[in-house]
């Protein structure tokens, strides 16, 4: 028997200070993630949402198809696709009101096109006229950040200045699994959750980053688990099931704007393509798991519910089809154009007002270009 | 007429009141980091700031320095204008990432359409009798990325002057307060703080004709010990302060050197890869005709920053100064 086995020789006790700071029951995520398609509770899902979840759904699945193609036409430098994901994309985008803020990351241009943000000018980025095509504060939408998990304190400062400032302006940011073992993503939670900001942070949990599986990339139960260490509630919901993820998220925006504080949500979802056109995912998977979660694809999961329920028929079906395709068509349309480029841009944004240095710089540039045109005007000397 | 007393005031004083003053005549001034409510910042710069202003205006953050600066980019999107206190110079560098990916490339990154109106002040260099850690000179990472203006105070009123500036700013200011500074003292009037030159400009304090000493921050009090030793050694030094590395003030800094003919360039931080070379190079670019001999530098060496029981045989110090002035009759030499 060894000294602590002994009864009584070694009591521990809590020292003097300490107590517990609240229950850590109620921030505890479910054992499973939260669905509604498939189940009982999709019967009083509202019609209209239903719709509009759809129409979105399909038109994303087909700018993935899109934006794919036309990398290999070399229109985009590189595309990092999201089929397989649209339910959270189309959600994210859904669950915000005009006046809050989306936080993407680089994945997430769906999300990004559903909040608004004209498909071309979203696609900047990837085609590399630019960093960021769109005006952030047209749509109150962030850049798509390609750092990991950077954008995340941004979104909690962004969402406590808004409050500072009386505004009740929600802040959802966008993270993936491999993310969340970034020190950003521990910081972001961590100021959220003692400044009690109105912010959402909603992983999508795709299985991989890159090639690393989640396995070697957390310890945990479950992403959503992480919240409980920093006093939040952490909610796991199904990210193929448009409707689940639209209600756990729509209730974690209502709780942040009364003032009820952050929330982290994993989606539980599956990258059906590679991490982007250049990587080969035959390397790290295999074709039995992919084909398993095709057959939880978000598009088909929804269908089955509109048209089971009488709430689209036939001719829905084509005209949501018929309405991506026209997307899809008018994207191809202007994405073959060439953009214009003013090299000019170069010095132009990096100051209020250029240093002399910059001017300098701008001056010498020109006056390169100038003697191109020349050459070119002029013919070979 | 009314007289206005002019009292002496430490730099960190002059810091304090200039924070104070942007938070009273703009309500979007919001001060920010770790101890800088309650304690008033562990070098006491933000102190008062909390109790006049309100938690939500000074704020004590969790210890977290990429989060802080997160956030404050964050904030500056909607509108605020933080002014973040990193601790100490190498405690910055958790929020590098923040500051290199974001800060200095959002207006870039958004054509304009998002500046970020961020203050980092970062309390910086040598001379204390800190332990690791608490001396580094890092200048020359904030000045080696394009988006960010760099400036160091070296007098009580440009202290005042600049912070006022880089808060003002709509560009991120990365502001590095001389920590051996912060309790020289001045003659200066706080009630009507003297206007001081723009971010960008450098500024000559002291007249001479033999060479030029380019210096900035921590190393400009030693400079002007130097030209005033130098004096019995028949140079008649000219002592030019940078206040601003980036925007660099080429004009300034070449026109002393041209009437010079020489010039050192004086730092703490190291000579290999520091802000020296870069500075040495422009002088030379630009003035090499005017050149009597080859711009010389006064560095650290390039070692991490010593223990405090030996940081006086790695600071430039006067002799080390006035050595290097002695090695400029090149003719002779050479
Ligand atoms: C700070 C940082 N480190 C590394 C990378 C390179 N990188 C790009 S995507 C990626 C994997 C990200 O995985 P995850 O967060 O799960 O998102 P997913 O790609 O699955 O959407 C990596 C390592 C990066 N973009 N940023």
């Amino acid at each position: 028997m060894t000294v602590l086995e002994q009864r009584g020789a070694y009591q521990p006790s809590p020292p003097p200070a300490w107590q517990p700071r609240m229950d850590p029951a109620p921030l505890l995520p479910d054992a499973e993630p939260y669905r509604v398609l498939g189940t009982e509770a999709a019967a009083e899902a509202d019609p209209d949402l239903l719709r509009r979840l759809y129409a979105q759904l399909v038109r994303g699945r087909r700018y993935n198809a899109q934006a794919t193609a036309l990398t290999k036409q070399g229109r985009l430098a590189v595309y990092p696709s999201s089929t397989g994901q649209e339910a959270c994309e189309v959600a994210a985008a859904l669950a915000l009101e005009e006046r809050d803020w989306l936080f993407p990351s680089y994945r997430d241009t769906l999300a990004v096109v559903a909040r608004g943000v004209d498909p071309v000018e979203a696609l900047t980025l990837l085609r590399g006229d630019w960093h960021t095509g769109y005006d952030p504060y047209e749509h109150r939408v962030a850049p798509l950040s390609t750092p990991l998990a950077t954008q995340l304190p941004h979104a909690v400062g962004l969402a406590h200045a808004a409050r500072l400032k009386g505004d009740d302006v929600v802040a959802l940011a966008m993270v993936g699994d491999g993310g969340t073992s970034e020190g950003d993503f521990h910081e972001a939670l961590n100021f959220a959750a003692v400044w009690q900001a109105p912010v959402v942070f909603l992983v999508q949990n795709n299985g991989f980053a890159i090639s690393v599986p989640l396995a070697k990339q957390t310890a945990a139960p479950s992403l959503a688990h992480k919240a409980v260490g920093y006093g939040m509630p952490g909610r796991l919901v199904d990210g193929n099931d448009a409707v689940a993820v639209h209600e756990v998220l729509g209730d974690a925006v209502r709780r942040a704007r009364a003032g009820g504080g952050p929330t982290l949500v994993e989606a539980v979802t599956y990258r059906v393509d590679a991490h982007t056109n250049a990587d080969d995912a035959t390397r790290y998977r295999g074709d039995a798991e992919v084909e398993a979660w095709r057959a939880h694809d978000p598009v088909q999961l929804l269908e089955r519910e509109l048209t089971g329920r009488g709430l689209l028929d036939e001719d829905g079906l084509a005209a949501a089809r018929q309405d991506a395709e026209q997307m899809a068509a008018d994207l191809r349309e202007r994405m073959n154009r060439d953009p214009e480029l003013n090299p000019m841009d170069l010095f132009d944004h990096v100051y209020a007002e250029n240093t002399a240095q910059l001017r300098e710089q701008r001056a010498l540039l020109r006056a390169e270009l100038e003697a191109e045109q020349g050459d070119q005007e002029g013919g070979l000397r | 007429m009314t007289t206005v007393a002019v009292k002496p005031a430490t730099m960190a004083q002059a810091l304090t009141r200039a924070m104070r003053d942007a938070m009273a005549a703009d309500p979007s001034v919001h001060v920010m980091g770790e101890d800088v409510g309650t304690l008033g910042g562990v070098f006491r710069v933000t102190d008062g700031l909390a109790k006049e202003f309100g938690e939500d205006r000074c704020t004590d953050t969790p210890l977290a320095e990429a989060g802080i600066l997160g956030t404050a980019v964050g904030m500056a999107m909607y509108g605020l204008r933080p002014v973040v206190e990193m601790q100490f110079d190498a405690f910055a560098y958790p929020a590098f990432e923040q500051l290199i990916s974001h800060v200095s490339r959002m207006r870039n990154r958004t054509r304009g359409r998002m500046p970020l109106p961020i203050t980092v002040r970062i309390p910086y260099g040598g001379g204390i009798g800190g332990v690791e850690h608490h001396s580094d000179s890092s200048e020359a990472y904030y000045m080696a990325t394009p988006g960010l203006h760099v400036v160091t105070p070296a007098t009580v009123a440009d202290a005042y002057g600049l912070l006022r500036q880089a808060i003002a700013s709509d560009d991120p200011v990365v502001f590095l307060e001389p920590k051996r500074l912060y309790w020289s003292k001045d003659s200066w009037n706080p009630e009507q703080p003297t206007d001081v030159e723009p971010i960008g400009r450098a500024v000559v304090r002291r007249r001479g004709s033999s060479a030029t000493l380019l210096t900035y921050g921590p190393s400009l009090p030693v400079c002007m010990e130097a030209a005033e030793a130098a004096r019995s050694e028949g140079w008649d030094l000219e002592v030019v302060d940078l206040r601003s590395l980036v925007p660099f003030d080429d004009e300034t800094v070449c026109a002393s050197v041209r009437r010079t003919g020489r010039a050192v360039v004086v730092h703490e931080s190291t000579g290999f890869g520091g802000p020296g070379g870069e500075i040495a190079a422009r002088v030379t670019e630009r003035c090499f005709h005017h050149l009597e001999a080859p711009v010389l530098r006064v560095a650290g060496f390039d070692i991490p920053y010593p223990p405090p029981m030996l940081e006086r045989h790695h600071l430039p110090g006067v002799d080390r100064i006035l050595d290097a002035v002695g090695r400029l009759q090149w003719e002779a030499e050479g």
